[in-house]
């Protein structure tokens, strides 16, 4: 936590993007979460992934719940939209909000405690609609706005930082999202942003419900010997499946490699999802597999990272409900009510 | 991209490239010392952050003696210094002008109380030795000050009846008020040297005859450059010598001048007696100067004042003869030229073949350099001189062939500034000091340095880590009617209390060093994230060229050096690039576990009886 504002110089050579920003132009306020905190390295790699895609800020919503992780949004993309809503409720506003303006990107943050606790039915729903969004989960395994008690993600037999065992199972966020759906599914460390920003950037670009996982040191309640929360035991444990680098539509593919080592995904704006496989048998387009090895690996105690999942032709929920192209907050009373010989013809066909 | 992400590749295996850059050596002075660049630009090494923050406090007094100890005339200094410091200063790299260091240095100054019993006294008890000082200039007067409180017996020689050398008889009043003069120098008389003012000293061989220990040789570059071109003989009494013209002013034998002047020349010499001539009954005042106004060697703030008064500076111009009708000057005549490069970027002046130009004057003013001049040192006595002239001197110890005499300011190696020449009197005055103590004077004392941990509670420093946004201001002047109306009516105002706490603000503090523990360093990212100016990258190590350009932002500023912490568990190293580093303190605010620290470096060069 710091009080000063980050002073506005910045340095002489820093680079632009195709709008001709830099990455400072993407900061929000000065964050006031604790020293360290690893989810100020995730605002830090969302920035670096709007950045690098030249989105202009304004064309981003950022949605939250409550929470550590939920505070998050003011402290990145000063000038896009954002909603603060009420505990675990961040997936239904995120919807509503893009049901009714389809044009805008959406950013949903969340927390082990929003998501996997209070708003585990609310996370469910919204990823099992494919919801076109980014649902980042900034996943410490504690409460830390309460001092630190164990949350639903906390693995079972890890040791609180005052030495309680936690007895419960836990609720792995991935495994879950597989399940019900999700189109785009990754794991990500806010120790590693090599890995973590091309996965957001992955994300952003992905039609249909994305959704992350990012484990996230709490350094105040959770960062000591016995947690599997912690820096040095996610950086001991860590099984990197893959790693992704995200090609726009318009960019020439320069790299080569043998192969068999990479898999290309098209996205459906022609974006490529190009994967270097760092464990030679991880099919990431195979749902049913992706959780197989998640399952194996964690029983190992491995934390599988990387770009688990990912649909080639995603759809999203506005292609399950056929609404038109033009966001519905942009049509006029004319033709969101087009009058009672309409509405004659519709009771008509239902007779 | 994939560059990042072969690292992590690289990381993941724990591969250190074990080819990289060897961890900096925070221990060795030089580094940190380098850090605060307007010290280290600094001949004297004045600690400048240390004195500025005195200065934003409002303790003037103690930001004197910060300078007094460093750099011997505050006031002085802070009116006329070359002030090499401001162009170091990052804040030109990170913002865009530097602070306005050296009118700070005048702040104190103006603005402190009575110093005189914060002063050393004469020393209670002498050494026996005695010491000759030739030339009572800044160089002398330094090595006078450094000396006396040691207990030796200095005898200070000037062919003019009051002390101050240069100070006195070449710096025009309007620059720099002659109680300024007489207070600093004053200081350092009151040590009680013995005093042999307006006694020029004739020889050498006679004065080390008289049995001194050791001599140290200050006087200067008195001898003004001629120019030998027809006309010149002529015209003699119209034709004078730029810094004997000044002299003669400020001794008050000169009081008018002639309606149309010419000054011939580009530095700081120039720029005072075309301003001097102004103010003496100049109405035309001109400065020819050969090369390209933008090669002139005067400081860019004298050439700004010399345009504000009306002179108007043509470049570009080679004199060729002063034109002449009975014994009488009419003007200068001048080839047109330009300046060209050859391949090597080896400047040549070529005619541009356009008409030659007439300037008509009535006095020419020639001020195209100056060389320092030994006519009463004898050639047979052990101390050598160059082909040009010079002495032969060690560059390190200020000790020329011959072992009992030293030289120092302008007269060692050629014409510089005042700062310069305290520098080399400090190190003179370490010399005679050594010597006379029976020690290698090639054995140099160390400076003293202290690292100290600013850090007051979780967010709060014992510095002012806020960094402000303002711009240089300007100090003010005197309206033009007034300054022009009178040779001692000083020009520049000096900054107000207020303006002088606003300018104060603008220092960085780049004495607070970011210090970082590697053992304590949980690669968490935060002091990353945070850095407003992207100086941190943790990154595989690698060799320095490669490395500097794979950073959070390219280090592509060659001068400003990497500092390299040896691996971390990752296998990763910590690069920080010192370039427009802001001090901010944000790194250290954010780690969790206190791996950065801000630690005030102070660094004060040895002075003469450390031991």
């Amino acid at each position: 936590m710091t009080y000063l504002p980050k002073p506005k110089l910045h340095h002489p050579g820093l680079p632009k993007n195709a709008l001709g920003l830099t990455h400072r132009d993407y900061e929000g306020a000065i964050s006031t979460l604790c020293a360290g905190c690893g989810h100020d390295s995730i605002s830090a790699a969302i920035i670096q992934a709007c950045f690098e895609l030249d989105i202009e800020p304004h064309r981003i919503a950022k949605l939250s719940g409550i929470g550590c992780s939920s505070k998050t949004p003011t402290y990145f993309l000063g000038t896009a939209h954002g909603f603060n809503s009420v505990h675990g409720r961040m997936p239904s506003v995120l919807t509503g909000a893009n049901l009714a303006n389809r044009d805008l990107i959406y950013l949903g943050v969340s927390g082990d405690g929003d998501s996997a606790s209070i708003g585990l039915g609310q996370f469910a729903h919204c990823i099992r609609r494919g919801v076109d969004m980014v649902y980042i989960v900034e996943n410490n395994g504690v409460y830390g706005l309460t001092k630190g008690q164990f949350s639903a993600t906390a693995d079972k037999g890890t040791k609180s930082k005052k030495g309680v065992v936690n007895p419960d199972s836990p609720i792995d966020l991935v495994a879950l999202a597989l399940l019900l759906g999700a189109t785009y599914v990754g794991r990500g460390f806010s120790g590693d942003k090599a890995q973590l920003v091309p996965l957001i950037k992955g994300a952003l670009r992905h039609k249909g419900a994305a959704f992350l996982d990012v484990i996230s040191p709490c350094v105040t309640f959770n960062n000591h010997k016995g947690s599997t929360k912690s820096f040095d035991f996610v950086r001991e444990h860590n099984d990197a499946v893959n790693r992704l680098d995200v090609i726009l539509p318009q960019k020439p593919i320069t790299a080569d490699y043998e192969p068999g080592e990479v898999v290309e995904v098209p996205q459906h704006d022609g974006t490529i999802l190009r994967l270097l496989k760092l464990d030679a048998d991880y099919d990431p387009t195979d749902r049913v597999a992706a959780m197989d090895y998640l399952f194996e690996h964690r029983a190992r105690g491995e934390i599988v990272t990387g770009l688990l999942y990912v649909e080639p032709h995603s759809t999203d929920l506005h292609d399950e409900l056929g609404t038109v192209a033009t966001p519905l907050n942009r049509l006029a009373e004319a033709e969101l009510c087009p009058g009672s010989a309409a509405l004659s013809k519709i009771n008509a066909a239902h007779r | 991209m994939s560059e990042i992400g072969e690292l992590r590749v690289a990381d993941r295996n724990h591969q250190a490239a074990v080819t990289g850059m060897p961890p900096t050596d925070i221990e060795d002075p030089r580094y940190f010392h380098k850090v605060v660049d307007c010290q280290w630009a600094c001949p004297a090494h004045t600690p400048v952050p240390e004195y500025i923050r005195l200065i934003a406090a409002g303790r003037y007094a103690d930001a004197y003696m910060v300078n007094w100890w460093s750099n011997v005339f505050p006031g002085i200094l802070g009116r006329t210094c070359d002030r090499p410091c401001e162009p170091a200063c990052r804040r030109a790299r990170v913002e865009r002008e530097p602070v306005a260091i050296c009118r700070l240095k005048r702040v104190a100054a103006d603005y402190k109380d009575d110093i005189r019993d914060r002063l050393p006294r004469p020393a209670a008890v002498k050494n026996g030795f005695r010491v000759a000082l030739v030339g009572a200039g800044p160089a002398s007067l330094t090595v006078a000050r450094d000396l006396l409180p040691l207990g030796y017996h200095c005898v200070l020689f000037d062919q003019d009846r009051r002390a101050g050398g240069m100070i006195r008889t070449q710096i025009p009043r309007f620059r720099l008020p002659e109680e300024v003069i007489d207070e600093e120098v004053g200081y350092i008389l009151g040590l009680e040297p013995e005093l042999r003012l307006g006694e020029r000293v004739e020889s050498l061989k006679a004065l080390l005859d008289q049995g001194f220990d050791a001599v140290f040789v200050g006087t200067g570059a008195p001898k003004g450059r001629d120019l030998d071109v027809p006309g010149r003989r002529e015209a003699a009494a119209h034709v004078h010598i730029g810094i004997e013209w000044l002299a003669s002013v400020s001794f008050g034998h000169v009081k008018r001048i002639a309606e149309r002047v010419v000054v011939l020349g580009g530095g700081n010499t120039a720029m005072d007696c075309c301003r001097t001539a102004r103010r003496l009954g100049g109405k035309e005042v001109t400065v020819a100067v050969r090369s390209a106004f933008a090669e002139m060697k005067a400081s860019p703030w004298e050439i700004e004042d010399a345009l504000a008064e009306d002179i108007p500076i043509l470049d570009h111009l080679v004199p060729l003869e002063f034109l002449h009708e009975n014994g009488k000057l009419t003007g200068v005549r001048f080839r047109k030229v330009r300046t060209e490069r050859d391949a090597l970027g080896r400047r040549s002046l070529v005619p541009t073949g356009e008409p030659d130009l007439v300037i008509p004057c009535d006095v020419v003013l020639v001020a195209i350099g100056q060389e320092p001049a030994f006519p009463w040192i004898e050639r047979d006595i052990g101390v050598a001189f160059d082909r040009h002239g010079l002495p032969v001197v060690d560059p390190l110890t200020f000790r020329s062939t011959h072992p009992k005499v030293f030289f120092g300011g302008d007269a060692a190696f050629g014409p510089k500034n005042v700062i310069t020449a305290v520098a080399h009197g400090h190190e003179a005055a370490i010399s005679i000091d050594l010597v006379l103590r029976g020690r290698d004077p090639r054995d140099r004392p160390p400076p003293s340095t202290r690292l100290t941990s600013q850090k007051m509670g979780l967010h709060e420093w014992a510095y002012d880590n806020e960094v402000s946004l303002e711009a240089r201001r300007r100090v003010p002047h005197l309206p033009r009617s007034r300054a022009l109306a009178s040779l001692e009516a000083e020009v520049e105002l000096g900054f107000d209390p207020e303006q002088a706490w606003h300018e104060a603000e603008r220092c960085l503090n780049c004495d607070v060093q970011t210090v970082f523990t590697r053992s304590l360093c949980i690669e968490c990212d935060a002091c990353v994230d945070i850095c407003p100016m992207d100086c941190i990258t943790f990154t595989v190590n690698g060799p320095e060229a490669e490395l500097r350009g794979r950073l959070k932002a390219p280090a592509r500023n060659l001068d400003q050096p990497l500092y390299v912490s040896a691996p971390l568990p990752t296998g990763r190293v910590m690069v920080k690039d010192e370039d427009v580093c802001l001090h901010c303190g944000l790194c250290a605010e954010r780690c969790p576990t206190g791996a950065w620290d801000m630690q005030k470096f102070l660094l004060e060069t040895a002075r003469a009886g450390c031991r």
